[in-house]
Parts: structure tokens; sequence; C-alpha cells
């Protein structure tokens, strides 16, 4: 936890101002001549390190917020525990069998499908991208997932790119059912790994690593020939670039908006009645994830296709990016907050002190020149 | 309360109360309390300066180093008497003391004029230059009566700060 990620300084050049969001009364401009009192009144600046301490908007967004126990008295406790009952032991089951079902229909198309169609290209894609949103489907169906569709469907066309705030990795699996995707994913190891690195390679899938600097470049040249290619699936970029609580939305990073295409928001709204779909990957594994949904009684969701945004003449991709941001966090009810999704990983960069610092050394300077 | 254990009784809460003078009302400690557990990743009973460091907003903070000193590894007790300086009800010679603690770095109760230049480094980074922080120090100190050899006392930064403008307040969300 204590790597500094040299990746981020770039990251920072232009970013919005922190000081339009965060408290801004240390920023007030004492007018007058500088005495003692006010070069040793460290009081603002303690006070903004206080407010800190005793809550900041950063951790917020990753909190899971675990639903108040309602089981605490003699009726309702027996009810629970028959609720438990159900769900361990019916539901979860019934589940198990809907998804072994699933891969073995898949797995038995799929197979035969990928091997033997070498030669039929644009046969083996569509039925490969048609077995994959089936596969999703059930998937979505081992959780009893609700998902409500708001919106024209996403159509294959190219120039264009579907973003999305994100939650869990079962947003893909969610977004995938209804559209085959092309997507770009942190490469995770194990069984989804696996996965990752057969199954979603026949839709498309595009790879980074949040730890290497270089991977950067890489991954911007690999996004702007997948959109350019006519052929290729419609990509789905998580902009956050980690996964968020969703009550909050973290700060987009600008690659999905630099690529000159229509971007087309899409905004995920989870009903945390049912069941808190927030993977707190730094909690549970995936695999634990999962097996939480599939214990619970039901995902709910709404999915809104917003409608597609291009580039204003003399908007920055940052620009740009923040008024996505905004038409999704505000279509799913979600606030926004003014940090950057990777300092999960790594330490703010010294640029956000140094503005004030500067501001600081600005300020006595120029009131010691007053007489 | 020993080792952080995720349920605090009620006598953990009078306990802490007392200690800060009863600053807090029970609820606003619980609150500070789910606070550190959510700080304190590993229920270690302390938050480690690496902890305190994930939080951005702190980690960007220019004295962060210095208050890193005062609060790393306190457990939930002394965590609760530090920040209740930060308290609207807390005292005027409380919140100084406070202030007077961040400049005495070698806590020998006496603050220099090195000590000064010091926290001035590190409000104004690579901003000013060592000369420039050194005579805008020099003329303030002389104009409030100082010399660059005076050591401050708390009782001088008490006379120096007592102003009603000084606010130093951090309130506690309560759910």
């Amino acid at each position: 936890m204590s790597k500094v990620n040299s990746s981020n300084m770039e990251l920072d050049l232009d970013r919005p101002n922190i000081e339009d969001y965060l408290p801004t009364d240390s920023i007030h401009e004492p007018l007058g001549k500088l005495r003692l009192r006010d070069l040793l009144d460290i009081s603002p600046t303690l006070r903004e390190a206080g407010g800190a301490i005793v809550d900041d908007s950063f951790t917020r967004c990753f909190k899971s917020n675990p639903p108040e126990p309602w089981n605490w008295n003699v009726y309702l406790f027996p009810l629970w525990c028959l609720g438990v009952v159900v769900r361990y032991g019916i539901l979860f089951p019934v589940r198990v069998l809907i998804l072994t079902l699933g891969w073995i229909i898949f797995l038995s198309c799929y197979i035969p499908v990928h091997w033997l169609l070498k030669g039929h290209d644009k046969l083996k894609k569509r039925l490969e991208r048609a077995l994959v949103e089936l596969i999703c489907s059930f998937f979505v169906a081992s959780w009893t997932g609700v998902v409500n569709y708001h919106g024209p469907r996403p159509c294959a066309r190219p120039k264009q790119v579907f973003v999305a705030n994100h939650t869990s990795m079962i947003d893909f699996i969610i977004l995938e059912q209804m559209t085959a995707f092309a997507v770009i994913m942190q490469k995770h190891p194990g069984w989804v790994g696996l996965i990752q690195s057969t199954i979603l390679e026949s839709v498309g899938c595009i790879w980074f690593n949040r730890s290497e600097a270089k991977d950067r470049e890489i991954v911007s040249r690999k996004l702007r020939e997948h959109v350019e290619g006519a052929d290729n699936n419609p990509l789905l970029i998580f902009p956050e670039g980690t996964c968020v609580n969703n009550n909050y939305t973290v700060m987009f990073k600008k690659g999905a908006f630099e690529l000159g295409s229509t971007v087309c928001p899409i905004a995920i709204k989870y009903n945390k009645i049912f069941v808190d779909a927030f993977w707190n990957s730094k909690k549970h594994s995936f695999t634990t994830h999962l097996l939480q949904l599939m214990t619970s009684w039901a995902v709910v969701c709404d999915v809104w296709y917003l409608e597609p945004q291009n580039m204003k003449p003399g908007e920055t991709p940052i620009e740009f990016a923040e008024r996505v941001r905004g038409i999704i966090s505000a279509r799913a009810g979600i606030k926004m907050v003014p940090w950057d999704g990777f300092l999960k990983y790594s330490r703010p960069s010294p640029k956000l002190k140094e503005r004030k610092q500067q501001a600081f050394a600005e300020s006595v300077l120029r009131r010691l020149e007053d007489k | 309360m020993g080792s952080a254990s995720s349920t605090l009784t009620q006598y953990d809460i009078e306990d802490v109360q007392e200690h800060c003078n009863n600053l807090y009302s029970q609820q606003e400690i619980v609150s500070l309390y789910k606070r550190f557990c959510q700080l304190d990743r590993n229920a270690k009973g302390f938050i480690s300066a690496d902890e305190f460091l994930s939080v951005p907003e702190f980690a960007m903070n220019p004295l962060s180093q210095r208050l890193l000193k005062m609060v790393d590894g306190l457990n939930f007790k002394d965590f609760v008497i530090f920040l209740s300086a930060f308290n609207p009800k807390a005292s005027m010679p409380q919140k100084i003391e406070l202030i007077f603690k961040v400049y005495d770095s070698d806590y020998n109760g006496k603050v220099t004029f090195k000590d000064i230049m010091e926290v001035l480094r590190d409000l104004s980074g690579s901003f000013m230059s060592d000369k420039q922080i050194e005579e805008g120090l020099i003329k303030v100190m002389e104009e409030a009566g100082y010399s660059k050899d005076s050591s401050l006392l708390l009782d001088d930064f008490v006379k120096i700060l007592d102003h009603p403008g000084l606010k130093m307040e951090v309130e506690v969300p309560v759910d």
C-alpha cells in the first residue's frame, strides 16, 4: 500500500480543480498587513486535516453498507431463520443447478463452434456473440436478477464507445446479456482470468494492468484500433477504473473520451433493499461475491441507456468526461466526488499538496509587501 | 476496550466521555468509533501511519507528517482526546495547545525561531525560499515584540493567538 504509482502523475496534469469540491473556508482571503498572529495561526490547515480524519469523501465511496439487522425480536427472528433456510437450502441449490445447466449448454455449443467453424469467421462471430449473451443470461438468472432496461438498445456501429458507472464485475454480465460488448478489463487471477482469456477473447477484450505505468499508451492504442474497426463488437468501458459502492461516482479516466468517437453513457443503479451489489475487492474474492449474490433473494437493478454524447467544440477530454459523469450520476441518482479511483491503490500526487503550498506562499508574500 | 472489537459497551463510552471532558455526546463517540474501526483495517486497536495516509484528503495536507507523529499508534481513547480539540465546544486554550504542540516538535515546551521556520517550510513547500521565510518571520516577530532568539511558551501562544476569529471546528457526522 505504500508504493506510489508514478503513472498517477500524468493523470493529474489537467484535473479539474479539487478545491472546487472541497470545503473552501480555509481559502478565505485575509486582508491587510501580516502580523505574527497570522503567520502562527495554522488553524485552517489543521481544521482540514482534522476534518479528513473524522470523515472524508473518498473512503465513503468504498464503504459497503451492511443492511440493518431486522431479525432481533421474537416474532421476526423465526421468519428470518426461515428465510435463511429458503435461501441457502432451496434457492441456492436451484441456482447452482441452473448455472451448471447453463454452462453445459454453453460449452457444448461453444467448443464445437469455436473449433469447427474456423474458416467461417462471420458466422462464427455471430454464434459466439449469441452464446456469450446466453451464458450471461444464465448467470443473471442464477441470482434471480431483475433488470429493468430503459432506453434504446445499443447497436453495433463504428466510432462509438459505451461508458458506465462501475459497482462490481456483475455490471459487465448484466449489460452483456442484452448486447455482446467488447470490454476492457483488469486481468484477474484464477478462474476468472481463465474465462477472460478464453471466452471473452471471442467477443473482443482488451487487457490492462493497473500497476504498469507504460501500459497506458499501449491500451490507448488498442482502444483506438478497436473503435475504428467496423466489424468489432461495441466497446464497453468503465471509466472509473475501479468498483465504487453505487452511492457515488469517482472521477472518470479520460482514455475513453479522447478517441474521437461518440460516447454513449449507461447508468446502472442497484436496488439495495434486495442485496448490496458492491464488490469490495479488498474484502472478498469474486467467488465469495458471487456466492453472496446467489444466496440473496434477488439482484434488482435499473439500467438506463442514455443519449449519445459528442465532444463539444472547445471542450477538453477531461471536461467531456466530467460532463458525461454528471449525466450518468444524475440519471442514477448518485453523488459525484472529485477523487481518482486509483487512489485506492496509491498515494495522491504531490501536486495536490503543492497547490495548497503555493496558495499559502503567495498570500504570505503578498501581505508582507503591504506596509 | 484493549484491542478494537466491533462493539462498544456503555462503560467504554462513558469512560471515553469522561476523558474528553464530556465534549462529545455518546452518539458522537459511537460515530467516531465506527470511523476508527473503518480506518484501522485489521482491528489492531490503533491506526497506523499508512492507514491515515490512505485518506487522500489527509495525505495532501501540508502538515500531515507533523500530525502523523501525534496520531500514529493512538488507541481509541487517545484518538478521541486528540480530536476533542476540534470540537466546537472546546476551549480556546485547548485549541491553542494543539497548535502549540504541532510547532513544538521536540516536546520541550518551547517553540523556537527554528521550530516556526520548519512549520512555515512545510506550509509553503518550494514556493518560498528559506531567506524569504526568515526575513518575513523576523519582521513580524519584531513588530510583535519578540526577537529572533526568543523562545515562545504556551502562554505566549495564547496571548498571540487568542482572538474570536480562531475557529478550528470539525463536526462529527452522526447518522
